[in-house]
């Protein structure tokens, strides 16, 4: 598994996918929190990380799958996952090692924001004037959210050797599972069930720990979306072999 | 024994890929997989490395069932799949030092050193993997296969898209290797096959159609169709020299030359000096035509 994340990491570094992915994303993250009219942390004058937090979870839907998009459906398509089945390595280690490698990406593309928590509570009127505990559940929500992500990109990537394929579709689902089942509940479509149907999306347990309540209800919400995202990605590598 | 398959089967879908296959490759044998494209041999030769899961029947390899204990034989072999996949972004150490790593070889310093010697990458050694020729590409290819120092190897057409020099090396490659290795090699070039192995299995849709030593698969056909190029000082009457005993067929190759082909085992050099003798001819030239492989190759999967 080890080798797996480690080849992953490298593989980031050397084609410059990390370097683009963390610049981009502190970029945009950058952009909205400070400078953008609407909603900056310094226009708005309150000791809060909001707009990092709103913004960062639509950012990822792009970023996370672009990270993810080559991972097996390059594999896949130049045949070397062939060569990584022959050895001595199962399947699971496969998956786990690659996708570490891109939840290790997406933590180190939010820990620079943490100069802006810093900044913030600097800034605060009187300093220190921020929800420390909302801001830190908001970063533990924005993780297992970028893990999520990640496992939905990896689980894309299986589906199709085209990277192109593989990235939209891992927006797609990204978006859906963000947003969509939240939306879907919104049009009362499932009676008694919509709030059963609105927990399936990741938005209202990503809002639940934002508050700074880190629930094991939220914990096992995102433990499971993992799971069954990774579960998925060996079924369909194991098909493809039948 | 190293390689063991019982009555292996794998169906894709409707599809018959290899049906009912059954052979055993003893300890340092090395064993030409030939068969025409789609026959089934690189479907057997992923069932043997675990890749693919047989639909019935079993594979052992060094006397582990294959779908019960794939790590167990995946730690021993050495696969070189057809076409060579390999990270072409990669630097030649760097992805072997990849492969020892999931090996987990316990001096991998020491291992990759001992491929790049063997397998002649020394000088690329440093560059990347897809700055090297398709020749070195296949070098790497093997040194992947070879870093956990594996008992059995499997090597799915290793030398297709070469050139000849290319070609010819990375059968040297392959000779010397198998000095302490089983090797099964598929291919469907025939003096590769006649060059480095001792045995040879022929599969033709999915079903093995021989299995024997070089020698004796030539032996088995040549015997019965001896085929003598016999030029005569003129021309002489076709169908008088077919209708001898033990000819089974003439025909007209190039001016006052034909080709003869006995009918069984019979003398063809006697026929044709009496025959010569009767129509007051000379025979100027005659040879005779050992079937290559190839040729038995095609008379044993044309039809079937």
């Amino acid at each position: 598994m080890l080798s797996i994340f480690k080849k992953e990491i490298r593989s980031f570094l050397s084609s410059l996918i990390a370097y683009v992915v963390i610049i981009v994303f502190l970029l945009i993250i950058g952009l909205f929190t400070w400078i953008f009219a609407d909603g900056n942390v310094l226009a708005q004058g309150y000791a809060n990380l909001d707009i990092l937090f709103f913004m960062a979870p639509w950012v990822f839907i792009f970023l996370i799958s672009a990270i993810t998009m080559r991972s097996f459906s390059e594999e896949i398509k130049q045949g070397t996952f062939e060569v990584l089945s022959t050895k001595p390595i199962t399947d699971f280690q496969i998956v786990l090692g690659k996708y570490l490698a891109a939840v290790s990406l997406v933590v180190f593309a939010i820990l620079p924001t943490l100069l802006y928590f810093y900044s913030v509570y600097e800034l605060g009127l009187p300093r220190g004037n921020i929800d420390v505990g909302a801001t830190w559940g908001s970063y533990i929500g924005l993780v297992l959210l970028g893990a999520s992500y990640a496992a939905i990109g990896i689980f894309s990537s299986a589906v199709t050797p085209n990277q192109i394929v593989a990235f939209i579709l891992g927006m797609f689902l990204c978006f859906f599972f963000y947003v969509g089942f939240d939306q879907l509940s919104n049009l009362s479509l499932f009676g008694g069930l919509d709030s059963f149907v609105q927990s399936l999306g990741i938005q209202v347990h990503y809002d639940s720990i934002s508050r700074g309540v880190v629930d094991t209800r939220d914990l096992v919400y995102f433990g499971s979306i993992i799971a069954v995202f990774l579960g998925l990605t060996l079924v369909v590598l194991d098909s493809r072999k039948w | 024994m190293s390689i063991v398959l019982k009555s292996l089967s794998k169906l894709y879908g409707e599809q018959r890929a290899i049906d009912e296959i059954s052979f055993s490759i003893g300890t340092g044998e090395i064993v030409g997989f030939l068969g025409p494209n789609g026959a089934g041999k690189s479907t057997t030769m992923k069932i043997i490395c675990g890749y693919v899961p047989a639909t019935s029947g079993s594979a052992f390899v060094l006397d582990t069932d294959v779908a019960k204990d794939p790590i167990k034989v995946k730690k021993r072999i050495g696969y070189l799949p057809e076409l060579n996949p390999l990270y072409t972004d990669m630097y030649v150490t760097e992805y072997l030092r990849f492969n020892a790593d999931i090996h987990q070889l316990k001096d991998p310093k020491k291992e990759i050193e001992r491929v790049i010697a063997a397998t002649g990458l020394t000088l690329e050694r440093k560059k990347k993997i897809g700055q090297l020729s398709k020749g070195y590409k296949q070098r790497v290819g093997l040194a992947q296969a070879l870093l956990n120092d594996p008992e059995v190897l499997i090597l799915d057409e290793p030398t297709s898209g070469l050139d000849p020099n290319q070609m010819s090396e990375i059968r040297q490659l392959i000779l010397s290797l198998g000095k302490d290795k089983t090797i099964l090699l598929s291919s469907h070039i025939m003096q590769e096959v006649e060059a480095m192995c001792t045995r040879v299995i022929i599969i033709n849709k999915g079903k093995i159609v021989a299995d024997d030593s070089v020698g004796a698969i030539k032996q088995k056909l040549t015997a019965k169709n001896t085929v003598r190029i016999v030029k005569f000082r003129e021309s002489i009457d076709v169908v008088q020299l077919n209708s001898l005993d033990g000819v089974k067929d003439v025909s007209i190759e190039a001016t006052n030359t034909y080709k003869v082909t006995a009918d069984g085992p019979v003398d063809l050099a006697e026929i044709v000096f009496n025959f010569a003798v009767a129509a007051k001819t000379i025979i100027v030239e005659q040879q005779e035509q050992s079937e290559s492989l190839e040729a038995v190759f095609q008379q044993l999967t044309k039809n079937a």
